[in-house]
């Protein structure tokens, strides 16, 4: 779940942040809560082409790339570049950070900061970013179970439908009998309804 | 059965970590590998960090980064095992490829003459005015920056000012040439073949024509792993060297390309993979096949070897190339990221034949000797 974030200094309400994600869903729930906790220079990317041209353009303090994107290795190749222009760094630099780095990595969050600017600062940006992609993720689980779910209804009712016409069941009596099976071989009742659908047709 | 969790970059040179996953050779060694396919080289890094890979396909220098700390956490990383050499090539699109023809550069002909020609195209693009021609490579700490930069700078090009070097992920390259954004780039296969099918670009060399013998990609992990897992990682080593042996032989290249076209390694079609095995690779659109010499090896000339020398070489390209400022216990740091130790340790049990040394001497196409003793006078200093 989203934690409550701290309150925000003037300076850092300031700062530049650039998102780069793919998923639009995902990126909205980022760029609402930021703005939400008074981060209000947001910049939001999606479009991969010329990435390069487009941070140096908008020259952001903050970078935030979702792990799934191979983009990644065009930030880490900034920390080469020109010394003139601002460039990004990553984040985690010393030793202390591993801890940090495996939250983020575990929340699916790349982050990078521009040179200079001071870890501390940016801290709250990260645990914001972490917590909004950790409770995408979840989002993400509870809609795919639910599909799953959906699938499964289908399947079973199906399944009823073949025993109810089959063996002259009502309803109530064809899911028991499913049930009966499932636990008889330590399945699930989808499971039963599928291989009954699967023979059925097989059969036709 | 001891589970291992492997992290993968969908490459060619991957080859030897599938097939010792799906050939049986690590399961001879009680290993059951689960290899996980990523999509960037900071992904290797970050998650062989924190602990979800025990081991890693990953970049040779990436491992002397690591153990450096250059632009990151500095994290002791080891490369027990090297995964092949070769395998690499340098691609323009075909309008710079025109271009080059026209000063006399030609499919199949040496980086020397290529390389000349690119300088004489540059040279007239400057007196033009025109923008400075982009190549791509894959990650800063890559044999593909080195081997790419060390061309053009042979070949009297400043990499920093008379060209722009970017990183773009290999499976984008070939957008990034059709939408003008690159002129040129040097990749893994099969992404040089997967660009040359599409209309899009012209081999201009191979990295084994650059630099003969020249390293890829190694086994990568912690050092920490590496110390308190030695059982597991010298089985893996085994494995390793076995499933390499079995790539490199012509009448598996088949099966294998199959293999490694599968969505869930590589995922491209088995015909341009079987091209970077077999080293016959079709450098123009439309061109007929031709052999580019040792142009991947999984296993002979002790391909599975981790030289020393070869994290040395890597160290003085990130000097020359001010990734990193000279610093008097860096080279014994670099050199000791690679563990030629672990490698003799774990293929003793097979009794084949292994160097003597840890290093060797490295000869490129300029003729320039690399003696990783000297590091000074290579870096001419």
């Amino acid at each position: 779940m989203a934690v409550a974030p701290p309150p925000v200094c003037m300076s850092d309400s300031d700062l530049h942040i650039l998102l780069i994600d793919q998923n639009v869903m995902r990126a909205s729930v980022l760029e609402e809560g930021l703005k939400e906790a008074g981060y209000s220079n947001v910049t939001v990317v999606r479009d991969m082409q010329n990435l390069l041209r487009r941070i140096v353009d908008e020259d952001p303090d903050v970078i935030f790339i979702d792990l799934e994107n191979p983009n990644r290795d065009v930030l880490e190749q900034m920390f080469q570049v020109s010394r003139c222009v601002r460039r990004p760094i990553a984040m985690f630099v010393d030793r202390s950070d591993t801890e940090m780095i495996k939250a983020a990595v575990e929340a699916g969050v790349g982050a990078y900061i521009v040179d200079g600017l001071k870890k501390e600062r940016v801290k709250a940006i990260l645990d914001m970013a972490m917590s909004r992609f950790n409770a995408f993720s979840e989002l993400r689980d509870e809609l795919e179970r639910a599909r799953l779910a959906l699938s499964e209804r289908k399947v079973i009712e199906r399944a009823k439908g073949i025993l109810m016409r089959e063996k002259r069941l009502t309803e109530e009596e064809a899911y028991g009998l499913m049930r009966k099976a499932a636990m008889n071989d330590s399945k699930r009742v989808a499971e039963i309804a599928r291989a009954l659908v699967t023979a059925t047709d097989l059969l036709k | 059965m001891t589970r291992l969790i492997i992290g993968f970059i969908p490459l060619l040179d991957c080859a030897p970590l599938v097939a010792a996953s799906e050939r049986g050779f690590a399961a001879e060694e009680g290993l059951e590998l689960t290899l996980v396919r990523e999509t960037s080289w900071a992904n290797i890094r970050d998650r062989l960090i924190v602990g979800h890979f025990d081991a890693a396909h990953m970049l040779g220098p990436m491992a002397v980064a690591c153990t450096l700390g250059i632009g990151h956490v500095r994290v002791p990383m080891v490369a027990p095992c090297s995964l092949g050499l070769g395998g690499n090539a340098t691609a323009v699109s075909l309008r710079l490829w025109n271009q080059m023809t026209r000063d006399g550069a030609a499919a199949g002909s040496p980086p020397k003459l290529q390389g000349i020609a690119l300088k004489r195209v540059l040279a007239a693009r400057a007196l033009q005015d025109l923008r400075p021609l982009t190549f791509g490579t894959v990650y800063p700490f890559s044999c593909h920056n080195y081997e790419l930069r060390y061309w053009l700078a042979a070949a009297g090009v400043d990499p920093d000012r008379d060209v722009r070097l970017v990183v773009i992920p290999p499976p984008l390259l070939g957008d990034a040439m059709r939408a003008g954004q690159i002129d040129g780039f040097c990749v893994g296969e099969p992404w040089s073949s997967v660009a040359v099918d599409a209309g899009l670009a012209a081999i201009v060399n191979s990295t084994a024509a650059i630099w003969p013998s020249s390293p890829e990609k190694v086994l990568g992990c912690r050092a920490e792993w590496a110390e308190d897992h030695r059982a597991e990682l010298a089985a893996l080593i085994r494995a390793l060297y076995r499933a390499a042996l079995w790539c490199e032989r012509p009448e598996n290249h088949a099966e294998l390309a199959t293999l490694l076209a599968e969505p869930r390694h590589v995922g491209t079609s088995p015909g341009l993979l079987r091209r970077g095995l077999s080293g016959r690779l079709i450098l123009t659109p439309g061109g007929a096949a031709e052999a580019l010499p040792d142009f991947y090896l999984p296993a002979s000339r002790w391909a599975t070897f981790p030289w020393t020398s070869h994290a040395l070489w890597y160290y003085t390209q990130m000097v020359r190339w001010r990734q990193i400022e000279l610093v008097a216990e860096h080279p014994g740091l670099a050199a000791g990221a690679y563990r030629p130790d672990m490698y003799r340790a774990a293929l003793a049990p097979l009794g084949v034949e292994l160097p003597r040394e840890d290093t060797k001497g490295e000869v490129f196409f300029d003729n320039r000797v690399f003696d990783p003793s000297d590091l000074v006078s290579w870096l001419g200093r």
